[in-house]
């Protein structure tokens, strides 16, 4: 197999990783291995390529200390970890976990890239999960190694192991003056030990790396332009590859059908050729340009129904359907709650479709054999992906190798299987390596995006102004199961997640935070074949959700004349929901006013809100600051406070970061993301297009991180989001007086709901 | 047709055999493998595949090989040097002071812009050494950041400014005392 090389210039082996080389656990070269981009002198490589461990396809097994790390000759550890790195500091703080149970400092611990070959399968990295779900076995299997450590500590100084303490992998015994390493004691031989789980972890008090901000790992290459990026790596001996597509994919249902291919029409490019399986259209080239050129100049006609319900017509689609309904969550009974109530609010509210849009496309390398497979991609779940690699390229799951390399952020599943997908079915066509890079419009195109939403919210109130009764009814389709490439490539008909997996109204951002007694959500799932392609993006509809649900208990206080912050107070028991919106509060120096004492009717006018939401685990609460111009119809989003409770924060620092992006985001979700599409396709392919926020119009941000020690990690990497939605929903009113019950607030949607009101 | 094309980049001469309409991120990228310019949109539109070119920002993946035969190309990773140049540094740093400032604001979240944000920025800084906020956000305002990073990318540059100020204040003194030693041995001869 090809050995993937971040460039031919780095092929030389520094003399570290090549010592560790001659051991069971090696990062770095062997013949039959792969090449080290590893860069030293700053500190650990954030992330390098292990060589197979075993000669067999992964996952290695779980139960094993060895699947779980390696220490080194050198006092070092390598931490083998099953989640990747997706630009959010996450993989820096499972070492950080990690070098606290072995008690070794930031600068011993390493790890490695993700690698069905080499990595532990420890799920995908999705929802937030890779502290929460991925830190319980790092965390074990560090201190099980630890206490074998000790155990060979104390026969080799022949000292009881209650004598031991370690500092910096350094074991030493306070019974004279001894003391031997981590490296003495194992340096690069296997534990062989089986992975029980039963050793003691260390209590929340000893902790001095955990609740510590060290800085990221990556951030120093990130900069000096070291780091290697997917869209960096190159196969030697490979081509170059495009998708050819029509501008825009149209319903999910029909796919695409190529109706007429001149191949004839990139004669000009003479080193180009086409590829073809199906209605799978693709070219190669040794050349980049020429590839790029040849798909640019192709000559080739679509059969595309003219049968999506448009951008425009999608609300009114989506609540036509006949759709599959299934309550979510129940409480009580709703119906009697609102008919003894003495105020109730409603509304109707619409969510755009809304794209991942990756700033770098997304990408993959391929080198198909007959009879095995080299993909190296970004996806979130590298064994997820062998798994439908392998269906695609009719080879068994052990012969697909799937290598991890970091692109730009994902923010859930863009377009990375896809062209996974496409890399492998070119590579097999071509009988080469190739490296496919979609272009911009590719991947604005033919996203899975966030699902347009329609929510429809009842809330009441009691006289004393205590919330008794709310209803969610939430329509929109789910996400989509089948990719493009094998849709297009082996006729797989289009199809769908099934009701009750997946997309679902979520309790987190609807009602779930109050105390109410009676409550109902339903969730009604369109039937996507009918509409674009859908997946997981951040926080997937909870930024609709809140949009609708929080604007809805605004209303409630407005009607009782009593301040939003307060009223939500009143109708909270739980105290981790108290306390994200008493910190988004306490930042933003709230104080308390009769609701919508800001509207004005200034040119400018200046208003704030306040939300609460999450998206599964942890709690989120905002603040938002925003104008409205009213005569330009333009929203500024001024200032925005974002708290989140993640339980044990293990890298606050890192949590701040996720809030401020989180906060930004939200932000240009609100004010500006929307895919178009006719009745044909998407229309929306590129930045100008798809606009997303801008340096000019970005907000003050205010991050506050809730730690909890003495609760379990969950997610933090877009669990505000919800929260500010909703906060910048509620400024809206506050400045304007006016529901806007549709985003993005575009100047155009801003205006009409003036016009309306 | 193809032909040999010389661009110089970072200070060095290279020769490269490509179409002259090819887009320079292309031969960058694949001919000169260099990872700072890196492919974005193709478009213009988001700058993560900017270059200085004579010292200005360009993008380079619309900018072809044509248009830049004879000109001196700058990439992210010949920034260190191109700011010591410009400083007169008999020595070229680790790292331009707007890199270790996105460092030392741990600025940076999946990092694909960054090549375009440092070098707009270290442009910006060359041309206006002591921005406001809002130069700032005009200037940088042409790079986008799917992460929403521009709060900590703003910080990040009004650091790196505070830095190379104090740099400069600190090479005027080691130029000054350098002159009085001058003098001292002129006067003592």
């Amino acid at each position: 197999m090809n050995e993937p090389t971040a460039f031919a210039k780095k092929e030389s082996l520094p003399r570290r990783e090549f010592l560790k080389a001659g051991g069971a656990l090696v990062i770095g070269f062997s013949s039959a291995g792969f090449v080290s981009d590893a860069l030293f002198g700053q500190g650990p490589p954030p992330q390098t390529f292990s060589k197979p461990r075993s000669g067999v396809a992964g996952p290695p097994d779980p139960k094993q200390i060895d699947t779980w790390l390696a220490i080194h000759a050198d006092n070092t550890a390598t931490v083998y970890i099953g989640y990747v790195e997706l630009g959010q500091g996450s993989t820096t703080s499972l070492l950080q976990v990690s070098a606290e149970e072995l008690d070794l400092d930031m600068s011993q611990v390493s790890t490695v890239r993700l690698d069905t070959d080499v990595t532990p399968n420890q799920g995908g990295t999705y929802s937030s999960s890779s502290i929460a779900r991925g830190s319980p076995a790092i965390r074990t299997a560090a201190a099980e190694a630890r206490q074998a450590l000790l155990e060979m500590a104390s026969k080799k100084l022949s000292v009881p192991v209650e004598s031991l303490s370690v500092s910096k992998g350094v074991v030493s015994s306070r019974l004279g003056r001894k003391s031997v390493t981590y490296g003495e004691l194992i340096g690069d031989r296997r534990f062989d030990l089986a992975f029980t789980g039963k050793a003691p972890l260390k209590s929340v008090t000893e902790y001095k790396l955990v609740g510590a901000r060290p800085p990221r790992n990556d951030i120093p290459d990130k900069v000096s332009g070291k780091y290697v990026y997917l869209q960096h790596v190159r196969l030697p001996g490979m081509l170059h590859g495009r998708v050819v597509r029509p501008r825009g994919q149209g319903v999910y249902g029909a796919g695409a059908k190529v109706a007429t291919l001149d191949e004839n029409s990139i004669a000009h490019i003479p080193a180009a050729r086409v590829v073809r399986k199906g209605d799978f259209v693709g070219v190669v080239a040794e050349r980049e340009w020429d590839a790029v050129r040849a798909a640019r100049d192709l000559k080739i006609t679509w059969d595309m129904p003219a049968n999506l319900p448009g951008s425009d017509g999608v609300y009114a689609a989506m609540r036509a359907e006949k759709t599959n309904d299934r309550v979510v969550l129940e409480r009580g009974d709703v119906t009697p709650a609102f008919a003894s109530a003495t105020h109730v609010a409603t509304g109707t509210y619409h969510g755009a479709y809304q794209a991942h849009a990756p700033f770098g496309p997304n990408g993959a390398l391929a080198d198909v054999k007959p009879d095995s497979a080299l993909v190296i991609c970004s996806t979130q779940d590298v064994y997820g992906t062998r798994n439908t690699l392998a269906g695609v390229l009719g080879l068994p799951a052990a012969k697909v190798r799937v290598q991890y390399y970091e692109g730009s952020g994902t923010y859930g599943h863009s377009c990375y299987d896809d062209a996974a997908q496409a890399a492998a079915i070119l590579s097999q066509l071509a009988g080469k390596p190739v490296r496919l890079q979609f272009m911009r419009w590719d991947e604005h195109g033919w996203d899975l995006y966030g699902p347009a939403h329609v929510g429809e919210v009842r809330a009441a109130i009691d006289a004393n102004g205590k919330i008794i009764g709310y209803q969610y009814d939430g329509w929109h389709h789910n996400w989509s199961a089948v990719e493009t490439s094998q849709q297009l490539a082996l006729g797989t008909p289009a199809a769908e997640w099934r009701l009750g997996a997946a997309q679902q109204v979520n309790p987190g951002c609807c009602g779930a935070m109050y105390d109410i007694p009676n409550l109902r959500l339903v969730n009604h799932q369109v039937p996507g074949l009918g509409y674009l392609k859908g997946a997981w993006l951040r926080s997937p509809l909870d930024l609709a959700f809140a949009f609708a649900s929080e604007q809805t208990i605004d209303d409630l206080a407005r009607q009782v004349g009593i301040d939003a912050y307060e009223f939500r107070r009143r109708n909270i028991k739980d105290e981790r929901w108290l306390g994200v919106l008493d910190a988004a509060a306490k930042a933003a120096n709230w104080q308390p006013a009769p609701p919508a004492a800001n509207i004005s009717n200034e040119k400018v006018a200046r208003g704030r809100g306040i939300g609460l939401g999450t998206h599964l685990t942890s709690y989120g609460g905002a603040v938002a600051e925003i104008e409205v111009n009213r005569e330009t119809g333009k929203v500024a989003v001024k200032h925005m406070y974002g708290a989140i409770d993640a339980g044990l924060a293990v890298n606050p620092a890192f949590i701040e970061n996720q809030i401020s992006g989180q906060l930004v985001q939200t932000a240009s979700r609100m004010l500006h993301e929307e895919v178009t599409f006719n009745k044909t396709n998407v229309t929306s392919l590129d930045w100008n297009s798809y606009p997303i926020l801008r340096f000019e119009e970005c907000p003050e941000v205010t991050a506050v991180v809730v730690q909890r020690l003495d609760q379990r990690s969950t997610g933090a990497g877009e669990e505000v989001m919800a929260a500010a939605a909703g906060a910048i929903a509620n400024a809206f009113f506050d400045a304007t007086g006016v529901h806007i019950t549709e985003f993005p607030l575009t100047p155009p949607r801003v205006l009409a709901a003036f016009r309306r009101s | 047709m193809a032909g040999k094309i010389k661009l110089r980049v970072n200070e060095q001469v290279h020769e490269v055999d490509a179409a002259p309409d090819t887009p320079l991120l292309y031969v960058l990228a694949d001919d000169l493998q260099l990872q700072g310019p890196r492919f974005g949109c193709g478009l213009a539109q988001c700058g993560s595949c900017s270059v200085l070119l004579d010292g200005a920002e360009i993008r380079s993946c619309v900018t072809p090989l044509s248009a830049v035969e004879g000109k001196s190309i700058t990439t992210l990773e010949g920034l260190p040097a191109w700011y010591a140049k410009q400083r007169r540094l008999h020595k070229a740093p680790a790292l331009h002071p707007v890199q270790q400032a996105m460092i030392d604001e741990q600025a940076v979240q999946c990092g694909y812009c960054f090549n375009g944000m440092i070098i707009q920025a270290a442009e910006l800084l060359l041309q206006t050494p002591q921005p406001s906020d809002a130069e700032i956000r005009t200037a940088m305002n042409g790079h986008l950041c799917r992460c929403g990073g521009y709060p900590r990318v703003i910080k990040a540059i009004k650091r790196a400014s505070q830095a190379m100020a104090a740099a400069i204040d600190s090479d005027r003194e080691k130029e000054i005392a350098q002159k009085i030693g001058t003098t001292r041995a002129e006067a003592t001869r």
